[in-house]
């Protein structure tokens, strides 16, 4: 979900002033509308029609960063059809990008041999992949507003992130989000991937503060030391403290501290630990 | 009984070692000593349904694979994404080599050599895991070339997603993992017998999938034991709202739903009164507060008018009012609309603005019988059942809260009234006054 143009949580940054409630905007308000709905004239004379579409770029004359063509060219590998990596590689190019801009998609045709307007088809359709202007390097911060968040009070926490965002000048990208499938720690939201939850209202400033310092957003919160809440999991076990406490402690991540680290963001350290070393910790 | 959610709490289980450790991947190997026929008529016999809304029985559909040597495709659906359902998201987390054990076992009852999990783009710490994990299977000879010295073959990989809640769609998810558009595609021809590049596919449900290993171990006959007759064994249930421990529950099929909301989530808060609930996602017709004594299982809710859908319970007290549930459930699936049928595309944009008309107090009752209307002509007139999945909850609020529905339409244009904002625009005439529409094509 993106806002919609006139939305109050838009309008009340744009009081506020400053360059993030600009920004807000024009990620927001695709086409101009008349109140029935219906576009506004004028709203595709950007397009122009007399151009010819573009082509297939040539692949070995056209730039493309070697760590973004080998990571495509490694996901082309895994499929029977070259063209099922056109996902992973849209997210590697944005990951290089900040979103996907045209020089990207121009970059990821010539590498998968595909016309520019099969990868924008693609782009479109994706919550995920961005079609306008984002900063490299930017933080992703998706706020669920689906029914169990909303119901546990997700505008409110939505709100108060679009402020505080405001104020980072492009650095921290808020989107409302649909259901993340984590409703158990509702009102949530996912920090670059990292879920958190359950949010107040002040965890927002945490959060920002957090992503500036470049540490652990909300530790307290994170979704990977949580326990499951089934009383039952834990019967017949030994070899771990049963499920309690305000903030349980235990990482079912399985991330050591140094491999948390190295493990911004994602999840994959602990699991390429030597296997002496994990055999340690269980003994622990 | 817990057999998905069984001491998931065990560090380092998303480790083979303490996996293997705790008896895993011993029914792969029992699998592999049997043929695909026996492995297939255990999980036939094991009656297990479908845990990703359908609750088709899932020997029926491997079953309907053709047999020989071709192309043929396992996927598995990971791309968990109806509303209030959360449980693959700790089955793939916490215990990751579970859910491949159950696709090798899986592919080798189709007689299949290639398989491909499509996880949602959002789960970044999830894929992560599971793609560990399967590197770690591979070199542990439970994946890759002759597994374990069988005749059985399997590679595995992992796809993610980039959000779309209509990839979780079997037809959606294929077209999207083939790098296009998630669209969903006419059926038939079935995935069964046209799927993924052409090749038969069989497509099942992460948690399906991580049951199966169960299911071989304990037998089939034995593992039908659990739950009803017709709906077996256990299902990990997430609930969530407005009850006090939401979270994911593992129970028997058959239970009372009362016990799953009110003992094992709290109920609702201190005070509160459950005011209705979905039983099964935010797709599934809402139940009100006197449906609690029925049985959680697919054939009680089936009969009660609803259905038990993904098994996402989410619950609604009495804080909240069925408008402001109804147009966060209509705006979803408006959102989320792929826009190639009309019904879906025109009949869940228009639900939304309808219900808008409520809120700003330019509504009558009148349109309570158009919304009710807008619904009936969008069910079972698409190509997928997205646009039911608005039109099924939608439809049962009307019918089950007219009267408070209509008393927020009179209290609204009272209050609109109030504030002289009361110039009713017919619709079609432009108006810049009118206010913002949600914006369908956002993406």
């Amino acid at each position: 979900m993106s806002f919609r143009i006139g939305d109050p949580r838009v309008e009340d940054t744009a009081h506020e002033g400053g360059d993030g409630a600009a920004r807000l905007r024009r990620t927001t308000a695709p086409v101009p509308r008349f109140g029935h709905g219906s576009r506004v004239p004028g709203w595709d004379e950007s397009v122009d029609l007399s151009k010819d579409p573009a082509v297939i770029p040539d692949k070995e004359t056209t730039p493309v960063p070697a760590e973004l063509r080998a990571e495509i060219e490694a996901a082309m590998a895994k499929y029977p059809d070259r063209r099922s990596a056109v996902i992973p590689a849209l997210h590697a190019a944005q990951a290089i990008h900040g979103w996907c801009s045209p020089e990207a998609i121009h970059q990821v045709a010539a590498v998968m041999q595909v016309t520019p307007a099969y990868l924008s088809s693609v782009a479109t359709f994706y919550d995920m992949l961005e079609t306008r202007p984002e900063k490299v390097g930017h933080h992703d911060v998706y706020v669920c507003t689906n029914i169990s968040c909303s119901l546990r009070g997700a505008d409110h926490i939505l709100d108060a992130m679009v402020k505080v965002a405001a104020l980072t000048d492009g650095e921290v990208h808020v989107r409302a989000f649909e259901c993340l499938g984590a409703c158990d720690i509702a009102p949530m939201a996912s920090v670059d991937g990292e879920y958190v939850g359950p949010l107040t209202p002040e965890d927002t400033e945490q959060i920002v503060e957090d992503l500036r310092a470049g540490r652990p957003v909300l530790e307290s919160k994170q979704l990977r030391f949580r326990k499951c809440a089934d009383p039952g999991v834990a019967e017949g076990a030994s070899d771990f403290s049963p499920p309690g406490g305000d903030v349980p402690r235990t990482d079912t991540a399985g991330l050591t501290e140094e491999a948390r680290e190295l493990d911004r963001p994602g999840g994959t350290a602990a699991i390429e630990m030597p296997a002496e070393e994990a055999a340690e910790e269980d003994e622990e | 009984m817990k057999l998905l959610l069984d001491r998931i709490d065990e560090p380092g289980l998303n480790r083979l070692e303490v996996y293997e450790r705790r008896g895993g991947y011993q029914a792969l190997r029992k699998a592999l000593g049997m043929t695909p026929e026996e492995v297939l008529q255990n999980i036939a016999d094991s009656g297990l349904r479908g845990r990703g809304g359908a609750g088709f029985r899932m020997g029926q559909k491997a079953g309907f694979l053709p047999h020989g040597d071709m192309d043929k495709y396992l996927v598995c659906n990971a791309d968990e994404s109806e509303p209030g359902t959360f449980k693959d998201r700790e089955l793939m987390q916490k215990n990751p080599h579970m859910l491949i054990e159950g696709i090798a076992i899986a592919s080798w009852a189709a007689e299949l050599d290639r398989a491909f999990i499509y996880i949602r783009g959002e789960y970044r710490q999830q894929a992560d895991i599971l793609e560990a994990a399967i590197a770690e299977a591979l070199e542990a000879g439970y994946l890759g070339e002759r597994i374990l010295d069988s005749e059985h073959s399997l590679t595995l990989v992992l796809h993610r997603g980039a959000g779309a809640y209509i990839c979780g769609e079997e037809t959606g998810l294929l077209d999207s993992l083939e790098g296009k558009r998630g669209n969903p595609r006419l059926k038939p021809p079935f995935p069964a017998i046209e799927g993924l590049y052409h090749g038969p596919t069989l497509i099942n449900n992460v948690e399906t999938l991580c049951t199966v290993p169960h299911v071989i171990r304990m037998g089939g006959a034995e593992y039908a034991k659990l739950g009803t007759e017709t709906s077996t064994g256990t299902k990990v249930v997430s609930v969530s709202g407005d009850v006090q421990r939401p979270g994911n529950y593992e129970i028997e099929l058959g239970i009372p739903s009362r016990e799953l909301i009110c003992d094992l989530a709290g109920g609702p808060p201190e005070g509160r009164e459950i005011k209705f609930w979905f039983p099964g996602g935010s797709s599934s017709p809402v139940l009100t507060k006197d449906d609690l004594d029925i049985p959680y299982d697919f054939d009680s809710m089936a009969k009660a008018g609803t259905m038990l859908g993904s098994g996402a319970v989410i619950v609604v007290d009495d804080s909240h009012t069925v408008l402001e549930v109804a147009q966060k459930v209509a705006h979803f699936y408006a959102h989320e609309s792929c826009g190639k049928c009309v019904p879906c595309r025109e009949g869940t944009n228009w639900t939304v603005k309808m219900l808008r008309r409520i809120e700003s107090g330019e509504a009558t009752p009148m349109d309570l019988d158009i919304m009710a209307g807008v619904q009936e002509q969008i069910i079972g007139n698409c190509l997928c059942v997205l646009g039911d999945a608005m039109a099924m909850p939608i439809g049962s609020m009307i019918e089950k809260f007219r009267p408070e529905l209509e008393a927020e339409i009179e209290a609204a244009r009272q209050r609109a009234d109030a504030a002289e904002l009361h110039d009713v625009v017919p619709l079609g005439v432009a108006d810049p006054h009118a206010g913002p529409l949600p914006v369908h094509t956002a993406r």
